[in-house]
């Protein structure tokens, strides 16, 4: 595809974030550092940025009339400053879950389609449930975050509000 | 606090952070894994080494630099072209040794520490080190052995930082770069 030079901040992001994931896998097959909780590693890690990023931002959460409000924050600016485009669909039940589905996650679009690779797939996503949650806890909103592709680079990232 | 902003200012200012906060966490959770910040020195490096070595292609892409003739059109190309690429700064090249094969590049500010304090038990921490292993994984794949290494860091207390790289040796083979 065509590469722009404004683009070149999210190659390196997109890099740190895959050699983070390796990095983490490497470093447990090795027996070093803690075993076996990687995904929680990656998920705490996003949850640091998330709440990095958007304390950086207003804090002045007046500016959202509603949690759909925050929400929709979230699939619009906040998805687009980390990948740059937004979320392609959002729904929810009107009582605290919401589906946002990104039917070509930038961490995805690198790794084959085949089948084969599903079961990788989690280990690219849990950065990025933890940043939706890092990201809300800074707006006010205390939540569970899970993630599944069904087919790749399509995915959709659950996010269950719970009450304080 | 900040005051409020427009969306899209914020949303730049988010953007341009997002590396910076995400190399944050990572060490700080390599900090948590390994007990000595010389492992977590090494692992840096090894990461950037990886990174380096895939990074190399995007910057081929993106900058049409052609093949430098010597090492003082390398250091240019690393200062002025990749580091402004990526990173948004301009470190300048000085210090060169008589052989024309050792040069350092002084950052007046290092856009990784922003916000960032070494906190007193990790004395040894080479916060910046992936840095290192990033310009060493590139140079590689452009057939050039490289050592590369801090020798100034604000984070300790330094006017500036300071990144000294010395050219070792030519890389003959063309066989692809092995993750380390």
């Amino acid at each position: 595809g065509m590469t722009r030079p404004e683009m070149a901040d999210e190659t390196l992001f997109l890099l740190l974030h895959n050699e983070m994931v390796s990095g983490l896998y490497r470093a447990a097959e090795h027996g070093e550092g803690e075993n076996g909780r990687c995904i929680t590693k990656l998920e705490n890690m996003g949850f640091r940025v998330g709440q990095g990023l958007i304390e950086r931002f207003t804090k002045d959460t007046a500016r959202f009339k509603d949690e759909l409000d925050i929400m929709k924050f979230i699939c619009k600016d906040f998805w687009t400053t980390v990948f740059k485009k937004q979320i392609d669909n959002l729904r929810t039940n009107h009582q605290g879950i919401y589906v946002l589905q990104d039917n070509k996650f930038r961490l995805l679009t690198q790794m084959s389609t085949g089948k084969q690779y599903l079961e990788y797939a989690p280990k690219y996503l849990a950065f990025t449930c933890g940043l939706i949650r890092g990201g809300l806890s800074n707006l006010g909103i205390k939540s569970i975050v899970t993630a599944e592709v069904s087919a790749m680079p399509a995915c959709k990232f659950q996010v269950m509000i719970q009450k304080m | 606090y900040l005051p409020f902003i427009s969306p899209s200012a914020s949303m730049h200012l988010m953007s341009s952070e997002l590396f910076t906060l995400t190399y944050g966490a990572l060490v700080t959770q390599l900090c948590k894994d390994y007990e000595n910040d010389e492992d977590v020195n090494k692992q840096l490096d090894k990461m950037g080494y990886n990174i380096g070595v895939r990074l190399i292609e995007d910057f081929l892409a993106r900058s049409n630099v052609g093949r430098c003739h010597d090492f003082r059109e390398t250091a240019d190309v690393i200062a002025k072209v990749a580091f402004k690429m990526y990173l948004g700064i301009t470190p300048s090249i000085t210090n060169w040794s008589p052989a024309g094969d050792e040069f350092s590049l002084i950052l007046e500010n290092n856009p990784l520490v922003d916000f960032v304090e070494l906190p007193d038990n990790h004395s040894s921490l080479i916060y910046s080190n992936l840095l290192c292993g990033v310009l060493r994984g590139a140079l590689e794949m452009v057939q050039m052995a490289v050592d590369v290494k801090f020798v100034q860091d604000t984070l300790k207390g330094d006017g500036v930082t300071e990144i000294r790289m010395k050219f070792v040796r030519r890389i003959e083979d063309n066989l692809p770069a092995g993750e380390e």
